[in-house]
């Protein structure tokens, strides 16, 4: 039962041994070759099938139809039509505030972190000596910035004797209580997603990578400077990995939860400054038991992001270039 | 095109390294400061917490760490037991079910096959809390509220479908002529899978295994939904009742507990930085 000389040397990495084969393998008919790869691909795709019914699609629909109940899961919910969406826009207004606390939150920090990571790809970029070194000092807080502890760490860095009120001591101003101030507890989260700048900056140093270096040689030649050679090739090439990383920013930034959750003790305040979008459904789904509203306000948010997602795409043909393969 | 103007005026001309060496190394601790300061603050006496803001501690204990390991109900190794189960078999459930769901999408044909594949990115997009609710409900209804399933059960059913995309992207790399040479020495789908594909797939595992890891380890939503019994709560979860039970007070300990809560990330982002770094290029385009 084992390779032949032919795939053992042509694989690098060591044969597993032949227990590892597994006892059931699916059964192949040479006669037709493609109705034994069909049956192979189910087998190898069931659990990923059995997941996208029961625990993807299946909840999808299911929480489309919730959304039009006032199911809780103390009782069972009755049909209301589109009750629940009308009260979220025209009742509710803390769904608005969190709308307008996310909107706030997406649109200040997303910019400002993607500027920083590209700023710090850019100088990282230029051959500079332990590349490995820097990129892992900067790429470190946003592993951890989702982090309840980290979040802790936040609410006493802006508390009213933090560090930060420390800091600003030293230079004789009065600081305050940035986390229990409502004009204030926002940016201090907004600071600590930009602070998360790590990982679009590591997808940015890739497309870097990407760009042909005879294009910057050509440019030399022709004379042109630092500025120039960014503004006329860095830039246009690397295009496609900024609208990447928006998209990807921004579907990721409304999702936020954790940050807001533990900086407010859960509540989103103070006077709901900080009540994001998930904190505020997951308090209406799951605190207050109203499940079908927090499914209606799931779908507003697929819609939200859909939608932003959609307008992302059209906008990137206005300028997003290609290069050679459109 | 060639531009046969003059010269364009050198606006920035790069600094001598030594400069930039700085400027990086004082904007990264600039970064990393508040970590420094968590860790700093965690071996301090209370009192002396808020009052020095130097990283240098003038008194070094371990109080701190004494204290918060035994603040709640259960020691916190028992907590960190919990959560290291949880995210041990989560990585086992990803590796092998996005890993074979990999190898359908990359190497098999089958009927469909490009709807599937685009349901399966779709999935990558869609918001969690879309069926979040009717999840809860589900679990709720097969008893599991409280119980690890309803965490570790979808990781063996790859609905983290971004690590299949992953590895699809990751296999597509290898040479098809490995798997006509398997098939010639006779071998199936299950074995040129099993012997020949994943034993080359190990950057992607690894990518896998660490991010998994990580934002499993890391992942509170989900953890504070499903777990709610003082006897069954994971680390971001037994951190957060320790913040809303001490209040104000007991700084000193929490920052401990948090350093412990972190020391598991710390490792594994050190042991595989390499892969980190690889999975997020790789994820980025091509």
């Amino acid at each position: 039962m084992t390779l032949s000389p032919v795939t053992a040397r042509t694989a690098k990495a060591p044969v597993r041994p032949p227990e590892a084969a597994g006892a059931r393998r699916p059964g192949r008919r040479r006669s037709s070759r493609s109705r034994s790869q069909t049956r192979a691909a189910y087998l190898f795709l069931a659990p990923w099938f059995l997941g996208l019914f029961a625990i993807t699609l299946g909840p999808i629909i299911a929480s489309l139809y919730l959304s039009f109940t006032d199911y809780s899961i103390l009782s069972e919910g009755r049909w209301v039509g589109l009750d629940n969406y009308e009260r979220m826009f025209t009742e509710d207004d803390r769904f608005l505030t969190s709308l307008k606390v996310t909107a706030t939150y997406v649109v200040v920090s997303v910019p400002l972190q993607l500027a920083f990571a590209l700023a710090l790809a850019l100088v990282l970029d230029k051959g500079l000596r332990g590349l490995p070194f820097y990129r892992s000092v900067f790429y470190l807080p946003s592993l951890l910035g989702g982090s309840v502890a980290i979040s802790i760490l936040w609410r006493k860095i802006f508390g009213t004797d933090g560090i930060v009120n420390s800091f600003l001591g030293l230079f004789g101003y009065e600081g305050q209580g940035w986390v229990t101030s409502p004009d204030t507890a926002l940016w201090t989260l907004i600071v600590l997603h930009v602070w998360t700048f790590g990982a679009p900056m590591v997808i940015f140093l890739a497309g870097l990578r990407q760009i042909p270096q005879s294009l910057y040689e050509a440019a030399s030649v022709d004379g042109a400077g630092p500025w120039r050679k960014f503004r006329s090739i860095t830039l246009p090439l690397l295009t496609p990995i900024i609208f990447f990383n928006l998209v990807l920013e921004v579907i990721k930034s409304f999702q936020s939860f954790t940050q807001a959750f533990i900086v407010s003790g859960g509540t989103g305040g103070p006077v709901d400054s900080t009540l994001f979008y998930t904190l505020y459904l997951y308090n209406k789904g799951f605190k207050d038991y109203e499940m079908g509203y927090a499914a209606g306000m799931a779908w507003v948010l697929l819609f939200i992001i859909a939608v932003l997602t959609g307008v992302n795409f059209f906008m990137s043909r206005f300028w997003v270039f290609y290069g050679d393969d459109k | 095109m060639a531009t046969t103007s003059k010269p364009a005026p050198v606006l920035f001309r790069p600094a001598p390294r030594l400069v930039r060496h700085l400027l990086l190394i004082a904007f990264g601790l600039f970064m990393l400061y508040p970590l420094l300061w968590m860790v700093s603050s965690s071996v301090k006496p209370e009192e002396l917490i808020f009052r020095e803001p130097g990283l240098v501690p003038g008194e070094v204990t371990a109080e701190n760490y004494s204290r918060g390991w035994d603040a709640l109900k259960h020691s916190f190794g028992y907590y960190l037991w919990n959560s290291a189960l949880i995210t041990g078999l989560a990585v086992v459930g990803n590796l092998v079910a996005c890993s074979l769901a990999a190898y359908a999408f990359a190497r098999l044909d089958f009927p469909l096959k490009k709807v599937w594949f685009a349901v399966m990115l779709g999935s990558i997009m869609l918001p969690h809390h879309v069926t979040v609710v009717p999840q809860y409900i589900m679990f709720a209804k097969f008893d599991w509220i409280n119980t690890i399933w309803p965490i570790v059960v979808p990781k063996f059913l790859a609905t983290d479908a971004f690590f299949i995309f992953l590895m699809v992207q990751f296999i597509r790399t290898l040479p098809r002529e490995l798997d006509e040479a398997a098939a010639i020495d006779g071998a199936g789908h299950w074995r040129t899978f099993v012997q020949v594909i994943l034993p080359l797939c190990v950057p992607a595992l690894a990518t896998t295994a660490i991010f998994t890891f990580i934002w499993t380890w890391n992942d509170f939503f989900t953890q504070n939904l499903y777990l709610t019994d003082s006897d069954n709560l994971t680390v971001p979860v037994a951190l957060r009742h320790f913040m809303d039970s001490s209040g104000d007070s007991s700084w000193g300990p929490l920052f401990a507990m948090s350093i412990v809560s972190l020391g598991p990330i710390f490792g594994f982002f050190l042991a595989g930085q390499k892969y980190l770094v690889r999975g997020m290029a790789t994820t980025g385009f091509k």
